[in-house]
């Protein structure tokens, strides 16, 4: 099927839940009320017509300057089948972005989830395992979101630049540039 | 038998004896065999087992990759050092038994490298959380570079004290070369 045939067959489902469709992408992508999202990828993957048995990737996106600022979540379908791609989007509220999980639908959307938790923020609802994936246990915050400022220590450690890196860069120094850029230590000094 | 003109030849009826000092001994068997635990990290691992196989050939330095800290004398940090795992890096060095040693190799593990600004989860130097013996740089580095921080250590190794207090060097004693006439 093509994308204008997949995205009548979503909307003869689903209705007005199918908010937006664009045809003339290298890849197409309709949007998705996020209420409906668990719905909708049910549906296309038990529909035989569609039979999108593979989430190739699901990935959120920061809008902060649009207006309303917003997120959004992206899932890239693919049909073994059938051998056609499809997008589904759906776009969340920036504060407190939420949506049904799919990990019900697909398998592998449950690390993808807990990776768009860890480093957006957006919580699944009705997922099994709500836990960071990458980031320590610890951590606060979600650095892929576009108001993310580093913190200067985590458990101590550096995260911002050291002082002395940051005075050597603001000299003119090229610190981790190049592929012979060696920059000495920055702090190990001999006790003796 | 060729005449040997050396300080101490020739002074003993038994020819099977060789007179050296503790700290030369042993700081050469610690050199010698320096076994190093599989940490990488990153693309700098790659480097670091291609300097391991058959091409630059580590095991003629008596190198022998360990998989676990408790058999490992030297720790070489190759590729990039996250947040993440810089606690466990602490650990495993902590486990390791003593004289042991860690070789910094490659920028990132020097200072960050190309993370050493914008990288939220990036160490900016392992040298943060564990002492190191040697910088090796490059992004990755070379095997031969590599290689030549594992000489450095070596060298620096030999100047180790052992038995001896803190003072003068012996220099030319430890780890010298003797003099080219009386090296038969």
């Amino acid at each position: 099927m093509d994308a204008s045939a997949i995205h009548q067959r979503l909307s003869a489902q689903f209705g007005e839940r199918i908010t937006a469709f664009q045809g003339e992408v290298a890849q197409p992508w309709a949007v998705v009320a996020a209420e409906a999202i668990a719905d909708v990828a049910a549906f296309c993957k038990s529909d035989p017509e569609l039979a999108f048995d593979n989430l190739m990737c699901l990935s959120a996106v920061d809008y902060p300057k649009e207006t309303p600022p917003r997120m959004e979540v992206v899932y890239h379908l693919w049909s073994y089948p059938h051998s056609h791609l499809f997008v589904l989007k759906a776009m969340l509220p920036r504060e407190s972005p939420s949506l049904p999980t799919v990990e019900n639908v697909w398998g592998v959307a449950n690390w993808h989830e807990r990776e768009a938790y860890d480093l957006f923020g957006i919580t699944f609802t009705g997922h099994s395992d709500m836990r960071r994936i990458l980031l320590p246990d610890d951590w606060i915050g979600h650095p892929l979101r576009k108001d993310w400022v580093d913190p200067d220590f985590y458990n101590g450690l550096h995260v911002k630049p050291t002082p002395q890196m940051a005075e050597r860069f603001m000299a003119g120094e090229k610190i981790g540039i190049g592929p012979f850029d060696f920059t000495p230590p920055n702090r190990h000094v001999d006790e003796d | 038998m060729p005449e040997i003109t050396g300080l101490v030849q020739n002074r003993f009826s038994d020819t099977n004896l060789v007179f050296t000092t503790a700290d030369q001994v042993i700081n050469w068997a610690r050199k010698s065999s320096l076994w190093p635990m599989t940490f990488g990290l990153a693309c700098c691992a790659i480097e670091m087992m291609a300097t391991g196989a058959s091409r630059y050939d580590w095991d003629r330095f008596g190198m022998i990759p360990r998989g676990t800290p408790r058999q490992s004398d030297l720790m070489i940090v190759a590729g990039t050092v996250t947040l993440k795992m810089a606690t466990r890096l602490k650990r495993l060095y902590e486990q390791m038994p003593e004289p042991k040693y860690v070789i910094s190799m490659g920028s990132c593990a020097n200072n960050g490298g190309p993370y050493w600004r914008q990288g939220y989860h990036v160490l900016k130097g392992v040298d943060e959380v564990v002492p190191v013996d040697v910088y090796v740089p490059g992004c990755p580095p070379r095997p031969e570079a590599l290689l030549y921080g594992v000489m450095k250590l070596q060298e620096k190794i030999q100047e180790d004290r052992v038995l001896r207090r803190k003072g003068d060097t012996l220099g030319s004693l430890a780890g010298a070369q003797m003099a080219p006439e009386a090296t038969r």
